[in-house]
């Protein structure tokens, strides 16, 4: 338990895991509120696409399970978001410590 | 593929593109948003810089982690429509206003980034609607419910639920005058379809906000003294070199 408490982020971290494995494959695919609301006052058009992509739509090119293509993709991204969250911190501390 | 250029929408397998994509701001508007964004993020940065105990280092992290996991799980809504977290006060009440706002920050240009969720030249704007109005605005809001319920102690999950709620909408509103300021759509119609179904998908973001703040509350209460940890330290040490 007291392990359980000090690696209390561990927990959190497997929390988002969670989501994206059970949760992010059951997504809705309709359009989200403000695609909706482009798409109905007819601005859905100028949208334009980025000039490269990386992992487009959440999906990793080249993974042809729509389920497995999307849990692959949040993984990716939560573990990106994590280190860079987690590294930008360290870097605030040990500036203020310096 | 982008949702938006393609014409798929609603056919799509998985989670689709969801932020504003670059064209449906102009690019005056965009380049302001930019620099408002940056003024701020950087403000942010040494707020957090001065007021961010390490113990709450890896809490950023999780809470990141957290947030873009739960911005893939898009719920549905009336109408053919979905929505999904955006996340800023549950960022703030966790981890004060500031380092939730770099949160957030962190989550949108990653997705923008690396997932080609939301347009480049308008990520300025992306980040200030749903990262930076959403969290400050939302967590004063907060603040303001917990003093009006009594406390934060016993206000904590009601207020942050409703501060949630507000803060979606106070985003979408935000989204619809720059919208209408770019020339894309009228104002009123704007603000009247972008407020209307953000209040339904903002009961969302107060169900799945109070939701995760429940859990923590009843698993690691003390992780809610994180935020006010070092502010306190920081303002107690004055009174005792006086005394």
């Amino acid at each position: 338990m007291e392990h359980l408490r000090r690696s209390w982020w561990l927990v959190g971290l497997g929390v988002a895991v969670l989501v994206v494995v059970v949760l992010a494959p059951l997504a809705s695919a309709d359009p989200d509120g403000l695609e909706a609301v482009a798409a109905s006052l007819g601005f859905l058009e100028r949208g334009q696409e980025q000039p490269y992509s990386i992992i487009p739509d959440y999906a990793v090119p080249g993974i042809d399970d729509p389920s497995a293509s999307t849990i692959v993709a949040g993984l990716v991204g939560v573990g990106l978001v994590f280190l860079l969250m987690v590294g930008l911190g360290w870097l605030l501390a040990r500036r203020r410590r310096a | 593929m982008s949702a938006f250029t393609k014409g798929s929408i609603g056919v799509g397998d998985g989670v689709e593109a969801l932020h504003a994509p670059d064209g449906f701001l102009s690019f005056p508007m965009a380049a302001v948003m930019w620099l408002i964004t940056l003024l701020v993020l950087a403000y942010a940065v040494r707020q957090t810089n001065r007021t961010l105990d390490d113990r709450a280092i890896p809490l950023m992290g999780v809470m990141a982690a957290f947030i873009f996991a739960a911005q893939m799980f898009n719920f549905q809504v009336i109408g053919g429509t979905s929505g999904h977290l955006l996340g800023g006060v549950l960022a703030a009440v966790l981890l004060g206003p500031w380092a939730g706002t770099l949160v957030m920050a962190c989550v949108i240009a990653v997705q923008g980034l690396v997932f080609q969720d939301g347009g480049l030249v308008v990520m300025g704007a992306n980040i200030f609607n749903m990262g930076i109005i959403g969290t400050l605005g939302g967590y004063a809001c907060y603040r303001a419910l917990c003093r009006l319920f009594g406390g934060e102690q016993r206000a904590r999950i009601p207020a942050a639920g409703i501060a949630a709620w507000a803060a979606v909408v106070v985003a979408s509103l935000a989204a619809a005058v720059e919208l209408a300021l770019s020339g894309t759509t009228d104002l009123s119609l704007a603000l009247l379809a972008m407020g209307g179904v953000h209040g339904v998908i903002g009961i969302g973001e107060a169900l799945i906000t109070m939701a995760a703040l429940g859990f923590i509350q009843a698993t690691r209460p003390d992780l809610f003294a994180l935020r006010d940890a070092r502010t306190r330290l920081g303002s107690t040490a004055p009174a005792a070199a006086a005394a």
